[in-house]
């Protein structure tokens, strides 16, 4: 079993490594400003005290013309400890705190390539939502 | 989104089946569990069978069962058993055109969008939530 609990400043270091090896791109400053005080960043501890996880979020309103959410910024699990229920750990510790902030909504974007993030939201009951995000190459 | 009767008659059969495992069901059952003809239903439990989605199906008393990981199985797997894959179809008449390659981009990000919904969702998801 994991613990979830907040994300502190020594945390940093494992968070960044285990994003970076997952995503193949190393940010530990955007990982630093995650530990602001308006962001929930939660961390899954293994009972040996290693990073199982990460989930990062927060409540913000009228983003797009839309009435205040719970947004997931970002969530990786170590593919070592991956179908213990990790990420769904991750997933409602972080839902629980949106909703004791009084949101009835969260709200997240995915690659629509990665079919296992995808996946994994589609299982927590997620479903398309209100928006469809646009792109555009600047020339 | 149309899907073709037998996709839609696979997907029934297969989340009809995926529900218990253990159980077995004739394809005279699933037929009138849907409305539709055993003849029809018999042939896409054929192609699901092939697939190593189901199993069984010998004799007139012949049931099948679920034999995939629910997991794993995503809507998107049974669509493609049925329904022409993405770009295997051949081109239309005027798609060389400006106008005609500008159309079919917009329907390529239609496709795409598709089917990344479709893929995202394995049976568990669609048994454990039914909408």
């Amino acid at each position: 079993m994991v613990a979830i609990r907040p994300a502190q400043a020594p945390d940093l270091a494992a968070i960044s490594a285990l994003d970076a090896r997952l995503t193949g791109s190393d940010k530990p400053h955007y990982w630093q400003e995650m530990l602001g005080p308006d962001r929930h960043f939660l961390v899954a501890e293994t009972a040996k005290g290693g990073l199982a996880g990460f989930i990062a979020g927060e409540v913000r309103a009228w983003e797009f013309g839309q009435p205040a959410a719970g947004w997931v910024f970002a969530i990786q699990v170590d593919p070592k400890t991956r179908l213990k229920g990790v990420g769904s750990a991750l997933f409602e510790a972080l839902a629980e705190r949106f909703k004791q902030q009084g949101v009835t909504r969260v709200r997240t974007l995915v690659d629509r390539k990665d079919h296992l993030i995808l996946s994994f939201f589609r299982a927590q009951g997620m479903v398309a939502g209100p928006s469809l995000q646009l792109d555009k190459e600047l020339p | 989104m149309k899907l073709q009767t037998a996709t839609r008659l696979g997907l029934y059969a297969v989340l009809e089946l995926a529900r218990d495992p253990a159980r077995t069901l004739s394809s005279a059952d699933l037929a009138e569990s849907f409305g539709v003809s055993t003849h029809s239903l018999a042939k896409v439990l054929r192609t699901l069978s092939a697939a190593g989605l189901v199993q069984g199906g010998r004799g007139a008393s012949g049931g099948y069962r679920f034999t995939g990981n629910r997991r794993r199985i995503t809507l998107m797997d049974i669509v493609a058993l049925f329904e022409p894959a993405p770009g295997s179809r051949a081109a239309e008449p005027g798609e060389e055109t400006e106008i005609g390659a500008a159309l079919q981009r917009v329907l390529t990000e239609i496709d795409e969008i598709a089917e990344a919904t479709l893929r995202s969702v394995s049976l568990e998801t669609m048994l454990r939530r039914p909408t």
